[in-house]
């Protein structure tokens, strides 16, 4: 340990100075990468559940999907694409944040704020191409569970990422904020990273 | 508090002036009046609200038992009719579980974890605030259900198809579901709060190898939390859309399946029986060592079979299942994995006798509760064996057997550590003792009403009495065994009543209590009882496992922390290396505002979906000012803003 000085009052103590210490640090040294792995195992166990429910109720089902046709291909595989292209942006917003530029960060948070926007708009369409409403049987409940879960945190990102992306222009703006991005931009990979398996069993284990 | 940029800022450190105690104490304190106790968020303010919360409840669930006792005391009575004893089992449960043994155990760590490790406050104080408001709202909907006359009577594990739309038309099990889901969220958040505590916030020294066990347990806990409660609040969302909106989980008619329920809740039931029952291991682990006079013994191995504990515990939901069509051979395995957990268990109760063996014991009233911790759940713990094997499950399966199994374990394996908990740590909650005599006559009595109410439980179920019966007729051999029960209850009840007593009598004393009245080892009795509001006047260095006895090694304490803001030392994860000093969040009303819109979006969407979408934006909005930061918050941080 080495901040040890003698005590200026008591010289018969050493101590632990902590005065040259930083007032904040990124990933895995910062208390909001912390709450943010948190909310990501919570989340991805619920979603993980969402997944198990699906093919709990399919080994159940003489036929799957049950009296429907399988999800339209179009909007998810674009929405996929989107979400995916969508992670250069916001790794970019993390260089910037992580080399201490804010304005950087700002403006790559405002491109990821685009892509959100696109994203809301084709998931509508995805909910309209999913050829079964939740009230029809269980399959339709579960794929709208399904897609209803994942939605929520498309909706919840967004809304973070700009409220984020006002206090970077607008101010009071401190150095930690910059921490506040690194782990917006960890959060919006789990989002997206989240998506595959879930596009994979709505569109896909549909078809198999 | 003295923010002028000007000023030279006050910095604490060992031998401190009484200026800077000052200014510590000031800059910790939770602000005065009705509003400042809104926006409070000091963690052992919120953490004495959360225990007082938990245990009203726990003393409602309670009478509510005593009710249904009375029904049961004689055949044939007619003391309340079958639906409203269909409600007080339902609600007991409910309350027992979700109101008050697991969230008790958290509020719990949230008062001790920073005071055994060396910190000023908890990670996210003000997330602790939320999660503290959205319980007691979530409790108050499930009790206010129940005196407008719809409360919940499905049982406390709500099957489906009973609490469908079918078979329950009323709201009960739509307030049972919200309640879940304010419970749970409550729960998910104090286990974030609490790993990241017990993570980030060690004083430098103390890594992972040198964590008191209450500490160990609480973190091993709150990984469980995260892993259970998902599945819980993602099954009671699927009942309560089934409810409302008409979806079909579990609707067979539909494709659905009624099984689902049982897999998903008991993937959550079953380690929430560790939930309960991990936390007070950490107890025994902090009083046995007291009251042996010497270090815990074999402390990795207690530590390996904490997390073997809790591993194990999630390989076991499906013995609650034995009654139904599922495979014979998944049935053997959940038969395994159930007499495994035996493993660990053992290994810490022989590290434990180990340590009374090799101890001058000291019999105090703290002591007494864990020996009797040993009696009932080496009781509880063979019925278990007897339930985990599927011919002997079936044939008790829904009697008083099972009744009687679950309250030794959970009791046994609970409440009585808890009380030698509340004995053990009084002086830090309240800053008195609590009273010997009066502890001594509660111990006794609470020993014997237990076993005298719950031991005849296993032969009437042996003889066949099923569960959640409103009466019974004369002549099955019955009678005399449930009127001993009922009077059992009632002897609990007395004892309870004198824990009260025995509290009341100590806050109104005048003897104030000493630091270490137990001469203990672990840091929060480094501190006065109670401590002052910023904990530590100055942060220990630790280097050892039982610092206070250990032979001090240099340096002792961290210098160097404003005492005029509220900066707290992060440390590294592994060896609590010092890394850097963040400012924590002041009081603030927000946590409270963003907890009411949460429950008006909660409570409103058991009566129209819509509610989701329009109660979400006052959540959003609050949320949003408790975010975003004021200027003075701003000036402070920019001022003694270190980049890393």
């Amino acid at each position: 340990m080495n901040h040890t000085r003698p005590d200026d009052i008591d010289t018969s103590d050493l101590v632990l100075d902590v005065r040259t210490l930083p007032t904040f640090a990124f990933s895995h040294r910062s208390l909001m990468w912390w709450s943010t792995t948190g909310l990501m195992l919570i989340e991805g166990t619920v979603f993980a559940i969402a997944v198990i429910m699906y093919f709990y109720l399919r080994t159940r089902a003489p036929a799957w999907p049950m009296a429907a046709d399988a999800p339209g291909l179009l909007w998810g595989s674009l929405n996929t694409a989107v979400l995916i292209a969508s992670l250069w942006p916001n790794q970019l917003a993390k260089n910037a944040a992580e080399r201490g530029e804010r304005r950087k960060a700002a403006i790559w948070l405002v491109v990821c704020l685009v892509a959100s926007l696109a994203f809301l708009v084709i998931r509508g369409f995805e909910f309209a191409s999913l050829n079964v409403s939740w009230y029809a049987n269980a399959y339709g409940s579960v794929v709208w569970l399904l897609l209803g879960l994942h939605t929520t945190h498309l909706i919840t990102d967004t809304i973070d990422t700009a409220v984020l992306t006002v206090l970077l222009f607008t101010g009071p703006f401190e150095g930690k904020r910059l921490v506040d991005v690194s782990e917006n931009a960890l959060y919006w990979y789990f989002v997206v990273l989240t998506w595959l398996p879930i596009y994979a069993v709505i569109y896909w284990a549909a078809r198999l | 508090m003295s923010n002028e940029p000007n000023a030279p800022s006050l910095v604490d450190g060992p031998h401190a002036s009484p200026e800077v105690r000052a200014a510590l104490a000031a800059t910790w304190s939770d602000p005065p009046g009705f509003i400042g106790m809104l926006c409070a968020v000091n963690h052992k303010t919120i953490a004495r609200r959360f225990i007082v919360t938990t245990f009203v409840f726990f003393l409602l669930a309670g009478l509510l038992a005593l009710v249904m006792r009375a029904q049961l005391a004689r055949a044939d009575q007619r003391l309340i009719g079958p639906n409203l004893y269909n409600e007080l089992f339902t609600m007991h449960g409910t309350t027992m579980m979700f109101l008050f043994a697991v969230p008790v155990m958290q509020a719990v760590a949230t008062f001790l974890v920073p005071l055994m490790i060396g910190a000023r406050s908890i990670a996210f104080p003000r997330v602790n605030a939320y999660a503290y408001w959205v319980f007691l709202f979530g409790g108050l909907l499930l009790f206010a259900s129940l005196a407008v006359n719809t409360a919940p009577n499905a049982g406390w594990f709500s099957y489906v198809p009973l609490a469908g739309p079918d078979y329950s038309p009323n709201k009960g099990a739509d307030i049972w579901a919200q309640m879940i889901t304010f419970t749970e969220l409550s729960g998910l958040l104090e286990a974030v709060v609490l790993i990241t505590t017990i993570f980030k916030l060690r004083a430098p020294g103390m890594s992972l190898n040198r964590m008191p066990l209450f500490v160990w347990a609480t973190l091993v806990t709150q990984f469980m939390v995260i892993f259970a409660m998902p599945a819980v609040m993602l099954c009671s969302t699927a009942l309560i859309l089934d409810r409302l909106v008409g979806t079909h989980f579990y609707n067979p008619a539909k494709g659905g399946d009624v099984l689902l329920w049982q897999h998903l809740f008991w993937f959550f039931g079953h380690p929430e029986v560790y939930l309960i029952f991990i936390p007070p291991l950490g107890f025994i682990s902090s009083i046995i060592p007291t009251f042996a006079r010497r270090p815990m013994f074999g402390y990795p191995a207690m530590v390996l079979s904490l997390i073997a504990t809790a591993f194990l515990a999630f390989g076991l939901w499906v013995h609650h299942m034995f009654a139904t069509n599922i495979p014979e051979l998944g049935k053997s395995f959940f038969t395994a994995a159930s007499l495994m957990i035996a493993i660990p268990s053992a290994i810490q109760i022989f590290c434990w006798i180990g340590t009374l063996w090799t101890g001058k014991l000291n019999l105090r009233v703290p002591l007494l509760f864990v020996l009797a911790f040993f009696f009932i759940l080496v009781m509880g713990g063979m019925t278990g064996i007897m339930v985990a094997s599927v011919p002997l499950d079936l044939q008790v399966h829904d009697t008083y057997f099972v009744v009687a199994h679950l309250h030794y374990v959970l009791l046994g394996g609970a409440v009585f550590p808890l009380f030698g908990a509340f004995y053990y740590w009084f002086p830090k909650f309240a800053g008195r003792m609590l009273g010997e005599r009066l502890g001594k006559w509660q111990f006794w009595l609470f020993f014997i009403g237990f076993n005298v109410t719950f031991f005849p439980m296993h032969l009437l179920g042996l003889e066949g009495m099923p569960r959640r019966v409103w009466t019974y007729p004369h002549g099955l051999g019955w009678d005399a065994m449930n009127m001993t029960a009922t009077i059992g209850a009632y002897v609990i009840a007395l004892s309870v009543l004198l824990f009260i007593v025995n509290v009341v009598q100590s806050a109104r004393s005048q003897v104030p209590a000493r630091a270490d009245p137990w001469g203990a080892g672990t840091l929060e009795w480094s501190v006065p009882s109670p401590p002052p509001p910023h904990n530590f006047d100055a942060i220990p260095v630790v280097h050892g496992r039982d610092p206070l006895w250990e032979p001090s090694a240099q340096p002792r304490f961290v210098a160097g922390l404003a005492a005029d803001a509220r900066e707290v030392l992060v440390t590294s994860v592994l060896d609590a290396q010092p890394d850097h000093r963040p400012l924590f969040p002041r009081p603030s009303i927000w946590p409270f505002v963003s907890a009411v819109a949460t429950t008006v979006l909660f409570i409103g969407s058991i009566y129209t979906p819509w509610a989701i979408v329009w109660a979400s934006l006052p959540v959003a909005v609050a949320m949003i000012l408790w975010f975003w930061p004021s200027r003075s918050e701003n000036r402070v941080a920019l001022e003694r803003e270190q980049s890393p």
